[in-house]
Formats: structure tokens, C-alpha cells, sequence
């Protein structure tokens, strides 16, 4: 990846395209310019920027008091965070991989997510920790894995993941606005994703807990978040040509989850899907299709479907392509939303 | 062709890039005893005053370890982990902490938290099992007791880092066992505190004993103390029932830490007279002649050899301690025995700091549950009237 040049303020009236790896630099700078609490640690984040380059620059223009190579130790970074929001910094932490965060479970689970809950609201702490997850970059063992089932099982912690560059530097100065732990969960295949965003003047996004409808359709929902959204726009694109208007969701932020609008879109269009990366036993999936089956049982025409990853053990690079989501595997979880028995929504989401 | 050839004629493999040791190890390592004040001539040395002061922490000390576990036979407490014999080293920790300075305490600590000043209600907190903690750790400086083993030490060096990066005079106390040493955070937390030179220090109690496994079980290390060096941190040893010792020992690396020296590993060697907790039976797996051995070298009977040989300790010197003891006793029997005041609404308060929508709809849920409960309990009552 070249540098993450960001845009300096006032140079850039005129906006261009922008990827999302830029956007989530620029959110950290802004945020360590903006509030001198805010510390960036992990492995490689300083004098190397990071192995997809997303601290660039940081430590040249904070410090290395700011933005600090840590020890290769997950449990220290993020235990050491922990101590650090205690005393009132503003840890933002980067996981160098999905798998490799692992090691950090035992302090996210047993104090990151319960410091605030132990002391009754004396101590939160608000640490951020950012972690590029998912697949499809051809990536060897332990560098693939969805593992937000594990961090939305865990009460206490926030999890939100961006699918547009505008929500990737929007989401992100949030969650390091927060005074909850987020796990911050970046689709490292979106990285290089690009859309016309100006660092200069970046737009505002709505607050997390808040999804987003990114393509209007009156045929079915697709509720999706993170890798998986562009998988379904693309889907809804070729579903035109099946005659499928299809709705797509963008959950944004898996906790906290909204339940609203996701409802009040399946009860529109009668359908859903839920589509994403992880695996599907035990995965978000389940939650999201029970709640809208709670939800909206008298709307519904056919049972929510779920497109996920098989239950498998991440798979090897050159077979990753048969394991994840693609639009053939979500068109064809739409072909089985039992369209004979003849509901079509009213214009309008008038059905609801 | 050879890797030689195609170099060329010219090239002449070379030794590697000169290597030097990192530091000297010699001055970190630790003594070849651990180190004793009491019982040695050094002990003509330490002040009167302050002996008197130490004999009433202990004599207090003890009496709350046996007020607690008695609490627990009563039901009060949910469960107890002893102190009992490492009162020492629960005293001299809180001691040593100036006003600032923050103390990291595992679940058997809550000695060291009231010998700092914390009320012992409070303290009890977690054990009582009203709550998971029962006060603020910015006001009190001491971070709630923690249950994971040796996962408070990361937090420990991270809070001392933050503290030098803003310029404050602040050193952090993490406390941990003999059991805790072989966990993976006690490596990572020194390790980071020796390459950030944290202003900590890690103060293990070696009480022999992790519930029931024996330190030979647990490490072929010559010490825990040794394990320092391969940090690049000084390890000290010394007697954890000796107070006077343990103090000096902890002062020394507290002032190392406060002047920028970086962080130091202790090791005391102490011994848990009782069981792990009252839920466990220690004869399983320890002779009673071991625990009469160390019952021998008692914390308090040190004390009180020095105080005696030096005439300080009179029958009005010890009934003033024992009746400190039985004021802090009186107190938390008065406070244990009155029941808990609960709210189970407040389950829902310190998840996050704002309910997400399932939260609420859970909080409503249970509102109405309990709201049932009361009015089927008013309708009997109306009943039975």
C-alpha cells in the first residue's frame, strides 16, 4: 500500500477519492490532535506505521509517547491499556490481526468489558481497540478470521464495524470519543476500498447503535454490516434482474444493535437475510435472525435465512473464495424466501 | 554455484557483528538469604516508635483476618481468602505508599487495602458478594481486588507509565502470589514495565503455597526473586514475616522506582498459616509439623521479641493494641451483620453508560417482575389479614 498521505486542512476544498485505510489515519490524527489523552499503542505502530499503515506518520508527528511500538504481547498492550485509562489516558490499541488478538482475551473479557460494571460506574474505561478482521485478502493461517461472535457475546463492550470510508473515520473518532471499550472491528478487505471523502472536511456520520439503509428495496432485506455489505449491494444489484427490489441494512455497529430499524425494514419487506463472514453456528446471525423473527413474525412470508461462513477453521488462502459469502450464495438464500406464497410489498413500505 | 563464488575472489566471510551484553546481570540478582532485620543485630537500629506502630498493624491485622473468617462461618462473607501469617507483608505494603501512589492488590489482599486506610466494609465488598467491588479506586488510589490471577499487574505498569508520561510523582504497588508468578501476564507486565522503566514495583508474596500445589511445582527457577534479571530488573528476596525487613526491602525499590530507576521484582518469603479459604481443608496436602514450623517464626512474635528485649512492650503497651484490634473487630461485625441493602435495578446501570435498547428492555422486564412479586406478596398479606 503506498503512504496514507492525508489531505492538510485547507488544501483540500476540492474532494477526491479516498480509501478507507486514509480515513482511519486521519481519524487517529485528528483524534490525538484533538485530545491530548489519546495514546495509539500495538505492535508496529510507530516507526513502521503499522503493517497495513494505518498509525503512517504518527510517531513522527506525536511522539513516541503518543503512538508506541509495544513488547509483542497482546495481554500486556491491552492489560497496560487498561492501567493507562485508568489514569485518565485515552488508549486506542491496535491488534495487528484478528487472530492474533486472542492472546488479549483474558483482559478484555475479564476486566476491559467489566471495569465500568465492578466499580459501579467509578471506573470506565475508555480504550479502544482496533483489530483488522475477516477475509479474502489471501491472507495464511490466522489471518482471516471473523471473530466478532466472540466480542458481541461479551456484555460491557461495544462493537462496531465500518463498511464505508466515511463511516470508517466517523465510527472510528466515536469509539475513541466513547467512554465504553469498543472493539473496533476493520474489514481489512476494505482497506483499500475507495469513495469520494475529503479528510478536510469529513462528513458527518450518524452516532453508532444507528444502522444505515444502503440501498432502498421492497422485495427483501439483506442485513449485513462490515466485508459482507458490498458482497450485498452487489447482490441487490443483480437481483434486478430476477425482479428482487432488495433492501440492504448496514448495521454499522453490532452493539449496540438496532433492532428498529431493522425491524421496521423486514416489516416493509416481509424478507430478510442475514448475511456475514463468520461462521454461522453460534454466530451473529442466529441473534439477529431470532430478534427478527421476534420482531416481526406477522410480516414475515418466509423464514429469515442466514448466508455465513461455513463452520469451519478459517480456510486456506486458495480455497478461501468457496467459504465466504459471494452474491451467487446470497442470491440463491433469496430465491428460497418462498416467493409463492405470493406477498409483494406494498409501495411505499405501506405494508407495515 | 557456492554462495562463496558469488561473492567473488574478493570476499572474506567475517566473525558476526561485535555483541555485548545488554547490562551487567550482577547487580540485579538477588541476595544468596532472604533479607532479615529482626532477630539480627540491625534490628537495634530501627526506630522504637515505629516498631510500636508496626506491633499494633499486625496485632490489628491478625485480629481482622480472624474476625473475617469467623464472618464467613457466620454467612456474612461469601468466602474468605487468609492473610493470616502474611501479615507482614499486608501491612508493610500498605505502609510504604505515600499519599499518590497507587496499590494493585490480588483477592487476598484486603489487609493491605484496610491497613491503608480503606474502610474494611468496603474492602469485604467483593467477599460479601453485594457487589464485585465496594469502592472508588481514584479516591482510594487502590484498584479493586482482582481475581484473575496476575492480571492486575499489566494494569499496574500501564497506570505507572501513564503517570511518568505526565510528569507525576506516582509509583504503583501490584501485588501477587507464588501461583501467579507462572501465569502469562506476570511475564508480560514485567516485561514491559523494565523496557517502558515504569515506576512499579511487583511484590510477590511466597506463602508456598497456590491453593495446593507447592512451589516446586510450580517453578525450577532458584527463586522467584531470580526471575528478575531475565527482565533486566533487580530481584530482592526477603523475610515475608519480618517487618521490618519487608519495609526496608519495599521502601528502597518504591524510592528506585520514584526516582527513575525503573521497576523491581521482590520476593518475601511468608507462609499462609491457613487454609487457601475456609471452603478448602489445607491437611490435604501439608503436615501439621510444617505449619507448626512457621508458626514459630510468627510476624508478630518477631516484633514482639525486639519490643520486649528493648523493654518497650508492658502489659499497657499490649492492651492498648489488643483493644484496637477489638474496636476494628466491633465495627465489622456491627456493619456485616446488618443485611446488605440491595436494588436489583442496579443491574442494569454500569454496563455501559447508556443502556443499549435490549438493556432496557431487560431492565423493564425485570421492573415488572419484581413489581409482580411485591404485589402477590401484598395480596397474601391482604389475605391473611
Amino acid at each position: 500500500m503506498s503512504t496514507a498521505t492525508v489531505a492538510k486542512a485547507g488544501t483540500a476544498e476540492k474532494r477526491k477519492p479516498a480509501t478507507m485505510a486514509q480515513a482511519l489515519t486521519s481519524a487517529l490524527r485528528d483524534a490525538m490532535a484533538a485530545d491530548p489523552s489519546v495514546h495509539v499503542m500495538g505492535e508496529d505502530v510507530g516507526t513502521l506505521g503499522g503493517v497495513f499503515r494505518i498509525t503512517d506518520g504518527l510517531a513522527k508527528e506525536f511522539g513516541e509517547d503518543r503512538c508506541t511500538d509495544t513488547p509483542l504481547a497482546e495481554a500486556g498492550i491491552l492489560g497496560a491499556a487498561v492501567g493507562m485509562a485508568m489514569y485518565g489516558l485515552r488508549p486506542v490499541v491496535e491488534m495487528q490481526f484478528d487472530a492474533f488478538a486472542y492472546p488479549a482475551f483474558e483482559q478484555l473479557i475479564s476486566h476491559v468489558s467489566r471495569m465500568r460494571n465492578r466499580t459501579r460506574g467509578a471506573m470506565p474505561l475508555p480504550i479502544t481497540i482496533r483489530i483488522p478482521y475477516g477475509g479474502g485478502i489471501g491472507g495464511v493461517e490466522h489471518h482471516s478470521d471473523s471473530s466478532e461472535a466472540y466480542y458481541i457475546a461479551t456484555p460491557g463492550l461495544h462493537v462496531f464495524t465500518p463498511a464505508t470510508v466515511a463511516d470508517a473515520y466517523g465510527m472510528l473518532r466515536a469509539a475513541i470519543a466513547s467512554d465504553d471499550p469498543v472493539v473496533f472491528l476493520e474489514p481489512k478487505r476494505l482497506y483499500w476500498s475507495k469513495a469520494d471523502w475529503s479528510a478536510a472536511s469529513p462528513e458527518t456520520v450518524p452516532p453508532p447503535g444507528k444502522a444505515a439503509i444502503r440501498r432502498q428495496g421492497t422485495s427483501a432485506t439483506l442485513v449485513t454490516y462490515g466485508p459482507s455489505v458490498p458482497v450485498c449491494l452487489q447482490a441487490a444489484e443483480a437481483a434486478k434482474e430476477e425482479g428482487w427490489d432488495l433492501e440492504v441494512v448496514d448495521l454499522r455497529s453490532l452493539v449496540p444493535f438496532d433492532e428498529e430499524t431493522v425491524a421496521a425494514s423486514v416489516r416493509r419487506t416481509g424478507r430478510a437475510v442475514v448475511v456475514h463472514e463468520a461462521p454461522g453456528f453460534g454466530g451473529p446471525g442466529g441473534e439477529i435472525a431470532a430478534r427478527i423473527t421476534e420482531r416481526c413474525f406477522h410480516h414475515l412470508e418466509a423464514p429469515v435465512l442466514r448466508v455465513a461462513g461455513f463452520d469451519i477453521p478459517y480456510p486456506p488462502p486458495m480455497l478461501e473464495e468457496h467459504h465466504l459469502p459471494g452474491v451467487d450464495r446470497v442470491l440463491d438464500a433469496v430465491a428460497r424466501l418462498q416467493w409463492e406464497s405470493g406477498y409483494v410489498a406494498g409501495p411505499a413500505g405501506g405494508s407495515d | 554455484m557456492t554462495v562463496l563464488a558469488a561473492h567473488g575472489r574478493a570476499y572474506h566471510p567475517a566473525p558476526p557483528p561485535a555483541w555485548q551484553p545488554r547490562m551487567d546481570p550482577g547487580p540485579l540478582l538477588p541476595d544468596a538469604e532472604p533479607y532479615r532485620v529482626l532477630g539480627t543485630p540491625a534490628a537495634a537500629s530501627v526506630d522504637a516508635d515505629l516498631l510500636k506502630e508496626l506491633h499494633v498493624d499486625l496485632i490489628r491485622g491478625r485480629r481482622y483476618n480472624e474476625q473475617a473468617t469467623a464472618l464467613t462461618r457466620q454467612g456474612r462473607l461469601a468466602v474468605y481468602p487468609s492473610t493470616t501469617g502474611q501479615e507482614a507483608c499486608e501491612i508493610a505494603a500498605a505502609r510504604v505508599l505515600a499519599e499518590q501512589d497507587w496499590l494493585f492488590p490480588s483477592y487476598r489482599d484486603t489487609l493491605a487495602a484496610v491497613a491503608r486506610g480503606l474502610d474494611p466494609v468496603a474492602a469485604l465488598t467483593l467477599l460479601r458478594g453485594d457487589w464485585h467491588s465496594g469502592y472508588d479506586p481514584k479516591t482510594s488510589r487502590i484498584a479493586p481486588l482482582c481475581t484473575p490471577l496476575a492480571t492486575q499487574l499489566p494494569h499496574a505498569v500501564g497506570l505507572a507509565h501513564a503517570a511518568r508520561l505526565k510528569g507525576d510523582d506516582v509509583v504503583a504497588l501490584a501485588m501477587v502470589g507464588d501461583g501467579g508468578t507462572s501465569e502469562g501476564d506476570f511475564h508480560e507486565a514485567l516485561n514491559f514495565a523494565a523496557v517502558w522503566q515504569a515506576p512499579v514495583v511487583f511484590f510477590v508474596q511466597n506463602n508456598g503455597f497456590a491453593i495446593s500445589v507447592p512451589l516446586e511445582k510450580q517453578t525450577a527457577a532458584p527463586s522467584l526473586a531470580h526471575k528478575a534479571v531475565g527482565y533486566g530488573m533487580p530481584g530482592r528476596l526477603v523475610d515475608g514475616n519480618d517487618v521490618a525487613a519487608v519495609l526496608e526491602v519495599l521502601g528502597s525499590a518504591i524510592e528506585r522506582a520514584r526516582s527513575g530507576h525503573g521497576p523491581t521484582l521482590i520476593e518475601a518469603i511468608t507462609y499462609r498459616l491457613d487454609a487457601h479459604t475456609n471452603a478448602d481443608d489445607a491437611t490435604r496436602y501439608r503436615t501439621d509439623d510444617e505449619v507448626t514450623t512457621w508458626r514459630g517464626h510468627d510476624p508478630i512474635a518477631l516484633v514482639e521479641q525486639e519490643l520486649t528485649a528493648r523493654g518497650l512492650l508492658d502489659d499497657e503497651t499490649a492492651q492498648a493494641a489488643s483493644e484496637a484490634a477489638e474496636k476494628l473487630a466491633a465495627d465489622m461485625r456491627e456493619r456485616m451483620h446488618a443485611d446488605a441493602v440491595l436494588d436489583p435495578m442496579e443491574l442494569f446501570e454500569h454496563v455501559y453508560a447508556e443502556p443499549t435498547p435490549q438493556l432496557r428492555e431487560q431492565r423493564a422486564q425485570l421492573r415488572e417482575e419484581l413489581q409482580a412479586a411485591q404485589d402477590s406478596q401484598a395480596a397474601a398479606e391482604g389475605e391473611q389479614a
